[in-house]
Formats: C-alpha cells, structure tokens, sequence
C-alpha cells in the first residue's frame, strides 16, 4: 500500500515501468512510426505513427523515455524538445484529415528546458499544440502512464477523455521544484508533493480526469488487454458524438470554476 | 497606513491624476536607480515618461497605469473584478499570501479585464499584473482571460492584451495548469470567428502563459528588453551546466529567432496598436 503522495512520485518515475514504445507495440497492431516535424528536426522523444486497435486505424502517439542507460540519454530521458510537440501536432492533423482517432502516451518530467529550445520557441510549441487540439474533429484519448510534468504533459492531452495509471501522477510543476520555489528547500519535497494533489486520485476528485486504470499485473498481457478493451469500448462512444468539439471545450471549460471566488 | 497608500497609485490615476511632472528638480526628490544606464533618476520624471528611462531602458509597470497609458481617457470600464483566487488544494499558506498581496498591491487578482477604447477602436482589454504574485495564472485569472474571449466571441470585438507572468500558479496545482488548455480553446474560438488577437509582452512573460495565450496571437509585439520564454533561466543554467547566450530570453532575441512580430516601446505603443485596430477593424474598402 502507498501511503505518501512523494512515494507515488517516485513510483511513477520508476526506471522499470513499461514505457511510451511498450504500450504501443503491446496495445496495437502494424505500428509504423513516422518521424520529422518537416520543418527542422525529428524528436526521439516523442515517437508517433499509425497502427491498428484491434483492425481500427489510429494514430498514436507516445513520450519514450527509453529502457537502457543509453536509449535513455538517446530520448533525452522524455523530456521533448519543440520538435517533438510539433510532430505530435503534425501527426494529428494528419489523423484528422483521414478521420483516424488519437491516442497518445503521456511520460514525462517536463517539457526540455534548454538553450535550443527556447531558440526554437519551446512556449510557442506547446501553445500551438493546446490551441489546435481543442478543435481537431477527431477523437482524442490521453493516458497519463508515469510522469504528467506541467505544460509538457498538457500539450499532449487536450482530449476528450484523460486517464491516468493508478501510480502516474500530473503536476503543474515537480515536487522539488515547488518546495525550492516557495520554501527555498528542495528536501522539502514530500511537502510539497502532498500539497500539489498530484495523485490520480485527486486528479480525479479534481475533475482533471475520468478515469484511473489499474497497474494490476503492470507489465504482461493482461495488463496491456485490458487497455485494449477500454480503449476500444471508449472510442465507440467517443465516435458517435456528434458535439465532440463542444464537448471537449466544455470539458476544460468547468475547470477551475468552481475554485473562484465570484462574490 | 502611508506606505499602503504609496503602493497603491491606482486611484489617483484612475481620478487621472499624475500624468504631467514638475519639470525642474526638487531637492530632495525621490529617485529610482536605472538598471541599465546606472543613473539616479528623478521618480517624477520617470512618471511623466510612462516608467521609461531617459536612455530608454522600460521599468515595471502597473496594470492600472499602462490602462491609464494605452486606454482612451475614460474608456476603460472594467469586467470581473469579482472573480478572485480562493484556496481549492488549502495550500500552505496560500490564503495569507493572496491577503497580503491583496492589500500590498491594491487588486484583487493578477489580470485586470474590460472592454476599452484605443484611439477610438472599441475593443476588449486583458493587462497583467506582476505586483499580484508576479502575474501568476491560477483558476480566476484563467476563468477572467476565457470570459472575456468569449465576451469578444459573442459581441464580435478584437483582444489587446498585455502579458506579464512568471507562469501557472503552483499553489493552485493542476487546476492551474488546466486553465493553459481552458485558455487556448477560447483563444482558438475567438481566433475561427475570423477576430483579431493582439498580445503585448512586457517584461517578464515565461512559463505556462508563453506557453499558452501569450504565443497564441494573431499579432505578437514586445517591449524593448523583456525577459521572454518557457523555462526560467537560472533552471537552464543548471539542467544544462552551460552559460546561457548574451541577451538570452530578451525581447530582442526572441524576435531574432523568429516569434516575435515586433518590439514596441512604450512610447508608441498606443499609436501602434491603433493603428493594428483600424487596419483589422474589417471596414476598409478600396
């Protein structure tokens, strides 16, 4: 049993959870990745492409932090650069022009935080991405599945459904840096952890998200089926909704309403 | 009590007081030390100049002052201000800090919105305010921006907004990260009915406003010498263990590299954006 919300940040940090790649290849068939934002770069960070849920085509898109030493220092340990977001944005408006549904894999501590990508507009990137998924006419399904780190995890999940691993977590900002912020302490982090109501729980009480998925058998068949079957039971509701659009703008609309003060 | 009334110019300057300055120096008078050029200066003049140094260099500025500055002279007529901060995560210390920022900066949230005029162009005003937890978006600042999209939407009226913020409010967690994706979705709204967006970026503008409604303009301007970017440049600094480049995150860089459509000083920054109104106002015909 997990008592602390900072062993919970720990847990969803854990080198030996599946990653971005292990729910694709595990969850959908015939994934061919494609690679490039055709205007500078391709991002290995970001890994994305077409597949089949079950015989249904969708585009996928996952963060990959990578299983090896080196394959995590290859994929910049998920931390993605413009690019990444850009060929993220690319790959849906691609999905939208051929009426594919997007379901994307969200693990990462933030979005890179380096010379070259605020050179090549890191902000701009990520508000792009916030500003077209709230209109693409597709469905779109977000599953936080370790880190959510603050805007980097944001730009890949404006959807119509957001779920979370029981152990993941999604924060506007990490735990340490939170506590070095405002108690000038980073040890301060437990603290801190607790107070940002990080959890998926709280993210669910929060109206954040709608669903928590359980890390039985995390890993092994079972684990990735189960998925499957949610994924795909989802998808035939989200298809039939003739309001998507207005749905998903509601959906982020009543957040934070009721956290005001209006007197 | 003095020095509560000495943070808190607003109402003089909303009864439109000190615009002019005594022009000759008092003995005596209180000065203000230029970052940039290193010279005392006069606080009367520096009023009288809209906060801008003779060697040009911009300081902070007030929301309720750069209303004052860009607004038509009674124009202004302000929406929402009952929309306030409460405490949704009971945050540590949350509640007092809000207070204290409350009384020290004379307003009650980060964001001042309304609908104004500039140079006759009718349009909806959003101005930051970085005295009010360094212009931190939590839920009421974001529900404000996103009512006055929507506002703009249904009575079909350009944004002018000026940016300041050190980014999403921590002490709101994700409730404040949310509204970067509420935001977007009204910008986006507002920008699919056909409507002009224009932001101002004043120093500093980082975190998940430049990574939301800041970037999001149809039209992007700056002021000179604005810190301008997503991450902070001290955590660069040390994720990255390399010294960052001269001029690093200013205005003037951020525009070298591409997203920003120009840097604008103070002192022309209402004829420039009337004339961005007029030329959008959709009534022009050759």
């Amino acid at each position: 049993m997990i008592d602390t919300a900072y062993e919970r940040v720990k847990l969803a940090r854990d080198n030996k959870r599946p990653t971005g790649l292990d729910y694709i290849k595990n969850i959908f068939k015939d994934f061919i990745e494609f690679h490039g934002d055709r205007r500078f770069a391709d991002d290995p960070a970001i890994v994305g492409g077409v597949a089949r849920l079950n015989n249904y085509p969708v585009t996928v898109i996952a963060i990959e932090k990578g299983n090896t030493a080196k394959e995590r220092a290859y994929r910049n340990f998920g931390a993605p650069q413009p690019e990444g977001y850009r060929k993220a944005l690319r790959l849906m408006k691609q999905a939208e022009k051929f009426g594919r549904p997007i379901i994307c894999f969200i693990d990462t501590s933030g979005a890179y935080c380096g010379v070259g990508a605020e050179e090549r507009g890191q902000g701009q990137a990520i508000a792009e991405n916030l500003m077209e998924m709230s209109t693409l006419s597709v469905p779109i399904i977000s599953i936080l599945v370790g880190e959510g780190g603050s805007g980097g995890a944001l730009a890949l999940a404006v959807a119509d459904r957001v779920w979370m691993l029981q152990n993941a977590v999604y924060s506007v900002i990490s735990p340490e840096g939170c506590a070095s912020i405002l108690w000038k302490d980073s040890a301060k982090a437990e603290t801190a952890a607790e107070s940002l109501k990080l959890t998926a729980e709280d993210a669910k009480s929060l109206g954040v998200i709608e669903r928590i998925l359980s890390e039985n058998e995390i890993g092994k068949k079972e684990f990735y089926d189960r998925i499957r079957v949610l994924l795909t039971e989802e998808l035939k509701i989200l298809i039939k909704d003739i309001d998507l659009i207005q749905n998903r703008y509601d959906r982020f609309r009543k957040i934070g309403v009721s956290a005001v003060n209006k007197d | 009590m003095a020095l509560i009334n000495f943070l808190k110019p607003r109402n003089q300057l909303e009864e439109g007081g000190r615009t002019a300055a005594p022009v000759q120096r008092d003995a005596g008078e209180p000065e203000k030390k230029c970052p940039n050029c290193r010279k005392d200066i006069p606080v009367s003049r520096l009023w009288a100049n809209n906060l801008v140094c003779p060697c040009g260099y911009h300081f902070r500025m007030k929301a309720r002052q750069r209303i004052h500055m860009i607004a038509d002279k009674n124009s202004f007529h302000e929406m929402y201000s009952n929309v306030k901060a409460d405490d949704p995560l009971n945050f540590p210390g949350y509640k007092d800090k809000v207070e204290t920022v409350r009384v020290a900066s004379g307003e009650e949230e980060a964001v001042i919105c309304g609908t104004a005029m500039i140079g006759r162009q009718k349009c909806c005003l959003f101005v930051m305010e970085s005295y009010f937890m360094m212009g931190s978006m939590g839920s009421a600042v974001g529900e404000k921006i996103t009512m006055l999209f929507e506002y703009a939407v249904y009575h079909r009226l350009p944004v002018v907004g000026f940016t300041v913020s050190g980014g999403a409010r921590m002490q709101e967690g994700l409730l404040s990260l949310m509204q970067m994706a509420k935001t977007s979705a009204a910008v986006k709204r507002h920008s699919d009915a056909g409507l002009l967006y224009i932001a101002v970026l004043t120093d500093p503008t980082t975190g998940g406003v430049t990574a939301s409604f800041a970037m999001e303009a149809d039209i992007i301007l700056a002021e000179p010498g604005a810190t301008v970017g997503f991450a902070g440049a001290r955590v660069i600094e040390q994720t990255t263990k390399k010294s960052l480049p001269d001029g690093f995150q200013k205005s003037e860089f951020v525009m070298k590299h591409g997203f920003i459509d120009s840097i604008i000083p103070r002192s022309n920054q209402k004829k420039c954006l009337t004339e961005l109104l007029k030329m959008h106002d959709g009534r022009a015909i050759i």
